[in-house]
């Protein structure tokens, strides 16, 4: 088979303008190179350490005793009539896939520098494999929590059918954070300082320590619901443990800014990509 | 357009300078940068604003091998980003007929903690390679690399050299139509070099299109019969690769034996304390001359300054042939006594000067380079194509014979000529 036997696409490269969409072509061009990236990361996330993939299990699970004792014993705050390790265990679940996946987009293009500087492919697949590479280490902390429930004998809700969703929006708002922060930081690096407050402060502004059905209602769950990890964590939590269902306004919201974060992200991350091999 | 693999117009690149050498910008540049732009207006922003690429213009046909030469900073790497859509062009546009295979750096996204085997398989997919294509060909992509006992265990435990060969191995089988080699042979061993060089030569014979940049003037001739040399940016001449070695070794250097530095020429200022003033090819007679015969001694003179006492420091000057081939280095201390002699040499003005033997070199036209260094401490400067002089054969052993001799050298040797007997 030589060049010659067949017809060749011919590629026209000429400066592009104007914001970009999303060119599901080409993603799905590249989805094996998704796969090998995403397969890395998890790959060569805990070598070299000693416990290996136990951190995936053992990072939710000390946050869940230090809340336990903090909040739970200290603070005394309700927990929905449900085991509090279970309660803060179930919150940190989907809080742990956001945080990581967007700590690691974030620093994505940085670290992967020399792929974008030398080699052609959709930069999406970089902080997206970033964002995927997290459910792994969520798939492994969902055993023990099923652990944990067969021990505390908290029957799963009848809501579990739901689950599915709930994680589709955790990796949506996921990937939409994680496009601004990686994009941003490639021409800005105080991205890379500046990512631990925001996911500090982010995770006191979502239901992971406490009910949302503390925050009072009307206009109060309305302003939470800006915040799309809101509705997304007390939506996953309700799924599972059938406790604090989220008012229909807050999931509506929270699920509407999950989604507009996404596509202003892509929009903005297209429209950086042109730049990243000189900026980066 | 069918018959070409390449088809480039007008193809330019601008880029940012100043600011940030690194190139990227924290917040607090681009806040202080949009409250100056308030104030100074925009024309200021276009000073800042370099060409690396402008109206470049090529084709090239399907199963050509096109060699790309020129200085460093001169385009070559904007060029072949361009082309591999690592970077956008800010002007004109290109038509590739076909996948384009990029060995800019071999060994993109190698992972030391994945195992050889692994790592095939990552790079394959960064490279563009299908799953299929990799199972295909990984018995062979492994045999190529030589690296075949080693192959589940992770690469931060290989050498750099079976590293390197792994790199390349997975680069050089992943066959796209047009491919793209920048300087991939500056590294490895000269046998694994070799092993390269056949490979391009494969590659070039199947009928693909190879685009090849080397700074190594000899690989450019036996590699490419045609060549474009970029000066700033620009296609200064695209020729028959002799003929584009030839004048890419001897354009832009004055034809009077003398060049001089000023303060603003390329590397003079991140030389410092040591600053190249003058390199002169002196005759007899102690002058400046772009010729010098054969059969005369010469001098190759170089004048720099010092601003600090600097301790250990070297002169050393190359020659080449105008092909680019290395004839031979120098340095001002090679002498065991010299050194020890000059071992810190004072803060002013030095001149370092040695003597060419007459019937020593063969006619022809040779370059110079110069560099300033301590050993293995510091390179504090060097110009590689700083002058070109002539040699004229006037007089030279066996000019009696009008012919063109081969190789750089001419020396008189002493002959005997005597009746063997049995």
């Amino acid at each position: 088979m030589t060049a010659a036997d067949q017809p060749v696409p011919v590629t026209v490269i000429r400066p592009s303008r104007g914001w970009g969409g999303l060119d599901f072509g080409e993603l799905w061009h590249f989805r094996e190179l998704l796969y090998f990236l995403t397969w890395r990361d998890i790959k060569v996330r805990y070598k070299q350490t000693l416990l290996g993939a136990a951190w995936a299990i053992l990072k939710p699970f000390f946050s869940m005793v230090i809340f336990t004792i903090i909040f739970g014993r200290l603070a005394g705050i309700p927990t929905d009539g449900v085991p509090p390790a279970v309660f803060y265990f179930t919150g940190l679940l989907p809080w742990v896939l956001f945080q990581d996946g967007i700590t690691k987009a974030s620093s994505s293009l940085v670290t992967g520098r020399s792929l974008v500087t030398k080699v052609y492919f959709p930069r999406l697949v970089v902080p997206l494999s970033s964002i995927l590479a997290g459910l792994v280490d969520f798939l492994l902390a969902s055993v023990v929590l099923v652990g944990m429930m067969l021990f505390y004998r908290v029957p799963p809700s009848a809501s579990i059918w739901t689950l599915p969703l709930f994680l589709l929006l955790v990796l949506v708002t996921g990937l939409g954070v994680g496009l601004w922060l990686s994009a941003l930081n490639v021409a800005y690096r105080d991205i890379g300082y500046i990512t631990p407050f925001i996911v500090q402060a982010w995770m006191y502004a979502s239901p992971v320590a406490y009910s949302a059905t503390l925050i009072p209602q009307g206009w109060g769950q309305l302003a939470y619901g800006l915040n799309p990890m809101a509705g997304v964590i007390q939506g996953f939590r309700w799924a599972v443990l059938g406790v604090g269902q989220p008012s229909v306004g807050l999931l509506g919201l929270s699920t509407l800014v999950a989604f507009l974060v996404l596509i202003s992200g892509v929009l903005y991350f297209r429209r950086m990509e042109r730049t990243f091999a000189d900026i980066v | 357009m069918s018959d070409y693999a390449i088809s480039v117009r007008d193809l330019g690149k601008q880029y940012r300078i100043g600011g940030r050498p690194s190139g990227y910008r924290t917040l607090r540049d681009a806040l202080a940068g949009g409250l100056r732009r308030l104030g100074r207006r925009v024309e200021d922003d276009r000073q800042n604003m370099i060409w690396a690429l402008r109206d470049v213009t090529f084709d090239v046909r399907q199963g050509g091998v096109l060699g790309i030469i020129g200085k460093n900073g001169a385009g070559k790497s904007t060029l072949l980003k361009i082309l591999a859509r690592v970077t956008e062009p800010s002007t004109g546009e290109a038509h590739i007929a076909g996948r384009v295979g990029s060995l800019l750096e071999v060994g993109t996204g190698f992972h030391p903690e994945l195992t050889g085997r692994e790592n095939i398989y990552l790079n394959g997919a960064i490279l563009g390679m299908k799953r299929a294509e990799i199972d295909t060909k990984f018995e062979e992509i492994v045999a190529f690399a030589e690296v075949e006992r080693f192959i589940d265990t992770p690469i931060k435990h290989y050498s750099s050299g079976m590293n390197l060969r792994l790199a390349f191995s997975v680069a050089a089988h992943l066959e796209p139509e047009i491919l793209v080699v920048d300087e991939v042979l500056a590294v490895g061993d000269a046998e694994f070099q070799r092993k390269c060089l056949g490979k391009m030569n494969d590659v070039a014979r199947e009928g693909r299109t190879v685009l090849f940049v080397s700074h190594d003037m000899s690989a450019i001739l036996r590699l490419t019969e045609e060549a474009i040399v970029l000066q700033n940016g620009r296609i200064a001449l695209r020729a028959p690769s002799e003929e584009a070695v030839d004048f890419y070794m001897t354009s832009g250097m004055s034809e009077v034996g003398e060049h001089l530095w000023d303060r603003n020429a390329p590397g003079v200022s991140a030389a410092a304390p040591f600053r190249p003033l003058a390199l002169r090819v002196l005759n007899p007679e102690g002058k400046p001359a772009d010729r010098v015969l054969a059969s005369d001694d010469f001098k190759i003179e170089f004048e720099y300054e010092l601003d600090e006492p600097v301790k250990g420091l070297r002169i050393g000057i190359y020659l080449y042939t105008s092909r680019g081939e290395p004839v031979f280095t120098s340095f001002d201390t090679d002498d065991p006594q010299a050194y020890a002699q000059h071992e810190v040499r004072a803060a002013g003005r030095f001149r370092s000067r040695c003597q060419i033997p007459a019937l020593f070199l063969n006619e022809g036209r040779f370059v110079l380079g110069v560099n300033a260094s301590t050993f293995k401490i510091r390179s504090y400067f060097t110009d590689e194509h700083a002058l070109s002089f002539s040699v004229d054969g006037t007089g030279a052993p066996g000019s009696q014979w009008a012919e063109r001799r081969r190789g750089p050298l001419r020396p008189q040797l002493a002959w005997s000529i005597a009746e063997a007997v049995p």
